[in-house]
């Protein structure tokens, strides 16, 4: 079998009590590109990181290229010619494209020799796999497309023959994805394989050739990508049949609920990133904000949810000004009926070392109903929280245990539930599926449907297309601090790509 | 998936941990024993015997204790907002000049039982008061408290040996102290408690303020545990972020929070003033302080670890005198070396056994770790 470039067979790796891959077998054939698909916690990372040396397996075996190789560390990774892209780029930004790809392998004391093969090197890569990046560029100054390039460069400059891409596209515009995949298929022509960790279901339909579900730890499928289907996969992943698209009635937009006038804002570098921002949300409706992250939607939810001071401009919640550019503050909204789940759970929705009852009261501890004069009502918060783990299926049901012991869907649903059960007039979601798998992602996604429903005006911005599209009865498209367009939910993929990447903005502007 | 989070057992974590660190601490304090030539064993019994042999010395190493559990919870409920508090020193010394105002003027005029709620108000609120300025100018000024803190400790003896030799020191006395408190300022002593016990004491300072150090760590306890601010307190302490998100006014955490523990620094000078020397004499509080730093991290903050922490380095300090006492070759500053050990392993270096620990018990028994049955409920 000497066209399988990796072959696995009987991995496990357990955290202690945690069987995080379990008789793990895998043939990926050399010059294919092959998915690996998976809900988070499935144990997808935890065999890449095997593969690539950061743990070590407790039994099973690796052939790299039909001969058995031990991989302890990431050097003898490369050295048997495996290459990774890491989900979170390990560049220095200050320093330039070159300086970051000789780092780790500048093979002498002075570096004018290795930056100089490194630059012939570059050019002969650049050629073949048509990957152009300045070489002398700084990677601060680099789009993210252009930076992970710089991340598949230097895995090629280490003679990687075999490349593992980790969530590739979650920083990435569909255009940067598409160029991404372009170059992915060219690196196939050449006789590379590629290993693409993913769980967008369309990306793997789209590329590879062979794809492989885990669930839970174990390996539950191998299927070649044509003669499958995204409801297969879908349902390998998860164990049960799932509706990747959820279901929804016609809106009924009311009276408007929260009215936002010529907003800017600034960051702590005074760059703006809210530009002269306007719109309102009447209730009864879900409105989405699509943008590739870092265009400004993160500081507009947080300027209107009191967690970030505007420089200028009104916000109006139910016909009365929020004093967004002095003293708002999330515990005076809150009163007033806005309620916000913020796209980082893990520091500002929760406290993750508490626990998950102390969770369900976090920005509503001044409610009566929780409160013994100044000491905390420990029973009627307990109470409160196993009945918001009833409604909400939240596991494991014990409001005692500690928040980061939950999963992250099951994390985004104590925050969720504390929220929405607090019945707000306007509820403003950042990322609301982020981290979060499929089970979990149609319950979250009825959830928000069902407060559109109960007359409520309803907020999303998620950096998945895919989500903004199913949830919202009016798209508003963020670029570069402005809202470049607004679409009905009908809009097509192709479409709000181009306003998120500005295109139509910038041919306006000219 | 990353590396899991795994959760050791209470009785672990408080327990069976600071003991390992206690134990590693002892055995390298040993080595430094035989390097100058005397048995580490011996030296450990004296040690031990100096401590705990007789009442005497029960009551001693208690005496101590009151101390490092005033100076201990100070910084522990300064920990739970994510402040390190390093002027309990500072605190605690000011504080000495409320409780001699109260005595001072008071002693002939009250019973002691009168004296001594007075005397508390005024040691807690010159305490608070001595980090109210810290305090300020973190919460408005961002200017950090562990700088603030430690500059404010030097201002404090400037300032004490100024009051004491210039202001409070009586007429025609050579000493940098006050007159003698008389007897409405002097707290009854608690050694006929040890007594009970059948042992015989001919005198040691151990008086009512270590039952007024009980009573502040059940309070603190009550405090971060069970009421709202505490729960606002640790909020902030864990994420700046969340408390903001959450309504919580991280100024208004800050101050509060130092308040309560500069108040508390600030009882501890009772102890040794009212209690013992009945009189505020220069630096009387001598290093209660910064041990109280080793207090907190080694009780994990927690008042049920605070209490026996403190009374281990009331053992060190008095089982450290014994030693130095019996041994010729280990000098007071071969205590200070074996504290420091103490307060290495068992403070800053608290979570180098940890990881090796969890890994054990999570191949032992997973069930304790409290961690198999989260993931697989979760998944």
């Amino acid at each position: 079998m000497a066209e399988l470039a990796i072959a696995l067979s009987g991995i496990n790796k357990s955290f202690g009590p945690v069987h995080a891959n379990r008789d793990i077998n895998l043939e990926v054939q050399r010059g294919t590109i092959h998915g690996i698909i998976g809900e988070n916690g499935a144990g997808k990372s935890t065999l890449m990181s095997i593969l690539y040396g950061f743990y070590q397996a407790d039994s099973g075996e690796i052939r790299v290229n039909g001969k058995p190789v031990s991989i302890k560390t990431p050097n003898d990774a490369i050295a048997a010619g495996i290459g990774m892209v890491h989900q979170h780029f390990m560049l220095v930004e200050n320093f330039t494209v070159l300086e970051n790809i000789i780092l780790g392998a500048e093979g002498e004391p002075l570096l004018n020799k290795s930056i100089a093969k490194a630059r012939s090197e570059l050019a002969r890569l650049e050629r073949e796999y048509g990957l152009e990046v300045d070489p002398d560029a700084l990677i601060e100054e680099l789009p993210v497309g252009l930076q992970q390039r710089v991340e598949i460069l230097k895995a090629l400059y280490r003679g990687a023959d075999i490349l593992i891409l980790d969530e590739p596209t979650g920083v990435l515009t569909p255009a940067e994805a598409d160029h991404l995949f372009r170059i992915l298929k060219q690196l196939k022509e050449q006789g590379k394989t590629v290993i693409l960790i993913t769980h967008k279901l369309r990306e793997i339909m789209a590329i590879t050739d062979n794809v492989s579900v885990m669930r839970q730890g174990t390996m539950v499928a191998t299927r070649e990508t044509k003669g499958t289907t995204v409801e297969e996969l879908a349902e390998l992943m998860v164990g049960r049949r799932v509706l990747l698209r959820v279901q929804k009635g016609e809106a009924n937009p009311g009276e408007v609920k929260l009215s936002v006038r010529n907003l800017t804002v600034r960051d702590s570098r005074k760059v703006t990133m809210v530009d002269d921002v306007s719109f309102d949300i009447r209730a009864g409706e879900i409105v989405g904000i699509a943008g590739v992250a870092g265009n400004g939607q993160s500081e507009l939810i947080e300027a209107i949810a009191g967690t970030r001071r505007a420089v200028s401009g009104t916000v109006m919640l139910d016909g009365k000004p929020i004093d967004v550019t002095g003293t708002a503050d999330p515990g005076e909204l809150r009163d007033r009926g806005l309620a916000h789940v913020p796209e980082d759970r893990h520091h500002v929705g929760l406290v993750l070392a508490f626990e998950e009852a102390e969770n369900s009261i976090l920005g509503y501890q001044d409610k009566p109903q929780y409160l013994n004069g100044p000491f905390l009502n420990l029973k009627a918060i307990e109470d409160d929280a196993r009945a918001k783990i009833q409604a909400y299926d939240i596991r494991p049901t014990n409001p005692h245990l500690r928040t980061a012991n939950f999963s992250g869907g099951n994390q985004q649903k104590i925050v969720l539930a504390r929220e929405i059960e607090q019945d707000p007039g306007v509820l403003v979601v950042g990322q609301p599926t982020r981290g979060v798998d499929v089970g979990a992602i149609e319950f979250i996604h009825k959830r928000l449907i069902a407060m559109r429903d109960a007359g409520k005006a309803v907020l999303v911005i998620s950096v998945e297309l895919d989500e903004i599209r199913s949830l919202s009865d009016r798209i508003l498209v963020m670029f570069a601090g402005r809202i470049v367009g607004e679409r009905g939910p009908e809009a097509t993929e192709g479409e709000l790509g181009l306003l998120m990447a500005g295109v139509e903005h910038k041919e306006a502007a000219e | 998936m990353s590396a899991p989070f795994a959760k050791l057992p209470r009785w672990a974590d408080y327990g069976l941990i600071p003991l390992i660190n206690l134990f590693v601490a002892f055995i390298v304090a040993g080595l430094v024993v035989m390097l100058v030539g005397e048995n580490p064993f011996r030296a450990a019994m004296i040690l031990v015997e100096g401590a705990f042999g007789r009442g005497q010395n029960i009551a001693y190493t208690l005496y101590y204790a009151t101390n490092f559990i005033f100076t201990g919870l100070a910084v522990a409920v300064a920990f739970h907002a994510g402040l390190f508090n390093i002027g309990g020193e500072g605190q605690a010394y000011i504080a000495g000049l409320g409780v001699a105002f109260v005595a001072l003027s008071l002693d002939t005029v009250l019973p002691w039982y009168l004296t001594f709620p007075i005397a508390i108000v005024a040691a807690a609120g010159f305490g608070a008061l001595w980090a109210l300025i810290p305090a300020y100018l973190q919460a408005k000024r961002d200017s950090h408290v562990v700088i603030t803190t430690i500059m404010f400790n030097y201002i404090a003896g400037s300032l004490m040996v100024y009051m004491l030799v210039d202001v409070i020191k009586p007429l025609g006395s050579m000493a940098p102290q006050t007159r003698p408190f008389e007897a409405g300022a002097q707290l009854p002593k608690l050694n006929w408690i040890i007594e009970l016990f059948g042992a015989k004491i001919r005198s040691a300072p151990l008086n009512l303020s270590f039952i007024l150090a009980l009573i502040m760590a059940y309070l603190v306890w009550l405090l971060i545990w069970r009421t709202k601010l505490g729960y606002e307190i640790r909020t902030l302490g864990f994420s700046s972020k969340a408390a903001r998100y959450a309504g919580i006014s991280e100024s208004r955490i800050i101050i509060i929070t130092m308040l309560i523990s500069g108040a508390l620094a600030g009882m501890m000078a009772l102890n040794p003033t009212m209690g013992d020397q009945h009189n505020v004499s220069l630096d009387f509080v001598s290093q209660a302080g910064f041990v109280g730093i080793a207090v907190a991290l080694m009780g994990r903050s927690h008042p049920a670890g605070i209490i026996p922490a403190a009374i281990l380095f009331g053992a060190l300090y008095q089982g450290g005198a014994e030693l130095a006492f019996e041994m010729p070759n280990i000098s007071r500053d071969m205590i200070v070396i074996i504290q420091g050990l103490v307060i290495l392993f068992a403070g800053a270096l608290e979570h180098m056994f940890r990881p090796t620990i969890q890994t054990l018990f999570a191949s032992l028994s997973p069930r304790s770790v409290g961690l198999a049955a989260a993931k697989k409920e979760g998944a």
